[in-house]
């Protein structure tokens, strides 16, 4: 028996012969598989179950996850995934509904998405929803298109530009760019807001090329916009649409409408403010929301109520509509639907306090951000929505220490590293997160490691430089990981 | 001493580039702030040799560890020859800024845009600033 703390890959468990399955007589004529359509050499592991089950089991157990831990990830919004949320996810209705089925047998799903598409319409202020994206970036991608799309069926062919704020998440410069379209960066003023005088001139320099703006609300630097609606008429008065990067939405749900503030088009991330889980980094769900401008571009098909119902004892008739001028399927089917049961258990637990998750999310991220201000660099000392950021670092007091040591030596304590060296703009950034879904004593025992951290940064330095001491794996080389992209998962076994 | 080198004979601009001028010929890369911002690069990307550039264009692109990032120039001109040993070896980019980490070599017809960076001194006072 191993005594390692790692975990063998399963190939290296794998001994010729061995099965896991026992398969049965077969009770059918059997029918021979042309030898031409047959090969001998699959590489599949050979386990037996029990051997199985310890693998994946240990593996879990060497993992960190939001049900072990404290994880304030910024920008992920990695609040707890409630189980009522799986139980309704595993109902045989919602599971074993196959995307194939017809209209005839699958109108109580169809219910559900067009109920959801209404939820989420009404949370943003708009009335045209689109839950075919499977990601936020999908979403985004969607949104531009709709954008470019817009600009192209009313004959100007001219608006091939989005500015993007320079704290902008990458994917944003990204959709841009995939969407065939240009970026136009614009800097950030000393409040971590956009920089109001470089957008106005931006806006003049190139007012006929315009196509729209791409902005996060509150931005990634964990702060509001206060100039946001001057933002949205100045893109607007040179006819440029506005894009609401809905990332951040944990800050603003339920209190604020996006469309309120002006927005054309927006998505949201149902896998961070709708509690769907990140697990294994999906899968996701980035709905798509417009106003009547953009409607005729949506992503389809989109579940609708093609028969209304005769009366309140009688349900509508649910079927799918293209919109008219769609700029087609993002999607094979109709989206990551276990996503939307999921999405749809969240609204429907919560109701209408579903603005108190709002409040709880920027209270915990407040309360946090005041305890550590003194003890680390705050960039930005102001109130912030769900997260916010600090620089990582104490040139004066503790040189050679980066954010990077701080969030290995986390680690060491059991809380998953905040997102580092992002945003872009802040020198070694440490993004935090609690969100809304962590008591007091789980936000003050992380207060209280992370100022035990801020110590041993000076008083024992090499404490962090090493870290983490504690898990299975230790400190990676991360340049190596770079450089040399060799991903093996045959070993060679021994003969 | 400055954290940071900068040494005279360069000229340097806000985004943390270095030029060097050799008669119509005009070396450039990235300041040893900048190497230090960035730690330790692993990919750098070039335009193809012949490629005309105006000035604000990109030149590439470099990405370390923790981010990847545009290279900009100050100074139009024609891409004469890129740096390709930094695609076996990056890190020289971080070991030596000024001398084997340099990027491209730009020929140029008007020099003058470079007439409004700043010199060593400047570049210095420039990168405490930002502390």
């Amino acid at each position: 028996m191993s005594n390692s703390r790692l975990e063998p890959l399963i190939f290296e468990i794998s001994r010729p012969g061995r099965q896991g399955v026992r398969m049965p007589a077969p009770d059918v004529p059997t029918t021979e598989i042309p030898a031409t359509l047959r090969r001998d050499n699959l590489d599949f592991p050979e386990v037996a179950e029990i051997d199985v089950v310890r693998h994946f089991v240990r593996l879990s157990q060497l993992n960190h996850g939001i049900d072990i831990g404290f994880y304030p990830l910024g920008s992920c919004t990695m609040k707890y995934n409630p189980k009522v949320n799986e139980a309704v996810a595993r109902l045989p209705g919602y599971a074993a509904v196959h995307p194939l089925q017809g209209e005839g047998t699958t109108q109580g799903a169809l219910a559900l998405m067009y109920m959801l598409q209404t939820w989420l319409g009404e949370v943003a202020g708009f009335e045209h929803v689109s839950i075919q994206p499977a990601a936020g970036a999908h979403g985004e991608f969607a949104g531009i298109l709709m954008i470019r799309k817009y600009h192209l069926d009313r004959g100007d062919e001219k608006r091939t530009k989005i500015l993007v704020p320079d704290s902008a998440h990458g994917t944003n410069p990204a959709t841009t760019s995939m969407a065939g379209l240009e970026v136009i960066e614009l800097p950030s003023d000393e409040k971590g807001d956009v920089d109001l005088d470089a957008l106005r001139k931006a806006c003049e320099e190139h007012k006929d090329t315009i196509a729209g703006m791409m902005i996060t609300v509150p931005s990634t630097l964990g702060v509001f916009e206060e100039h946001i609606l001057e933002i949205v008429e100045a893109v607007h008065n040179v006819g440029g649409l506005m894009y609401m990067d809905g990332a951040n939405l944990n800050a603003v749900m339920g209190v604020i409408k996006p469309a309120e503030l002006g927005f054309d088009v927006m998505h949201y991330n149902l896998h961070k403010t709708f509690s769907t889980p990140h697990g294994g980094g999906g899968p996701g769900s980035g709905p798509v929301l417009c106003n009547e401008k953009l409607a005729p571009f949506l992503p389809g098909p989109i579940v609708a109520i093609v028969e209304e119902a005769v009366d309140e004892d009688d349900a509508p008739l649910y079927g799918w509509e293209m919109p008219e001028k769609s700029i087609g399927r993002l999607k094979a089917f109709h989206g990551n639907f276990g996503m939307h049961v999921r999405a749809y258990a969240y609204i429907a637990t919560y109701g209408t306090d579903l603005a108190e998750v709002t409040r709880y999310a920027v209270l915990n991220a407040n309360y946090v951000r005041v305890k550590l201000k003194d003890h680390y660099h705050a960039p930005f000392d102001r109130m912030c929505g769900h997260e916010f950021v600090l620089e990582g670092h104490w040139p004066e007091k503790a040189p050679g220490i980066h954010a990077l040591d701080i969030s290995k030596r986390l680690m060491d304590y059991g809380i998953h590293p905040p997102t580092n060296y992002f945003p872009l703009i802040v020198p070694e950034a440490l993004l935090i997160e609690p969100t809304e879904t962590e008591s007091k004593e789980t936000l003050d025992e992380f207060v209280e490691i992370m100022l035990k951290i801020a110590e041993e940064a000076q008083t024992n330095p090499d404490l962090l430089h090493d870290a983490p001491h504690t898990t299975p794996v230790r400190r990676v080389d991360e340049v190596k990981a770079a450089k040399e992209l060799v991903l093996c998962c045959r070993p060679i076994l021994p003969e | 001493m400055a954290k940071w080198k900068s040494p005279s004979g360069y000229k340097y601009s806000k985004s943390d580039e270095w030029y060097k001028v050799d008669g119509d010929l005009v070396m450039m890369g990235i300041t040893d702030y900048a190497q230090d911002q960035l730690s330790d690069i692993v990919y750098v990307e070039f335009p193809d040799v012949g490629t005309k550039l105006d000035a604000g264009d990109s030149v590439g692109s470099i990405e370390s560890v923790k981010a990847a990032s545009d290279v900009y120039t100050a100074i139009g001109g024609e891409v004469a020859r890129i740096n390709s040993s930094l695609e076996d070896s990056p890190e020289q980019i971080n070991e030596d800024p000024y001398e084997a980490g340099w990027l491209v070599e730009i020929k140029v017809s008007d020099l003058s845009p470079l007439d409004d960076l700043m010199d060593s001194d400047a570049y210095a006072a420039y990168c405490e600033s930002r502390q």
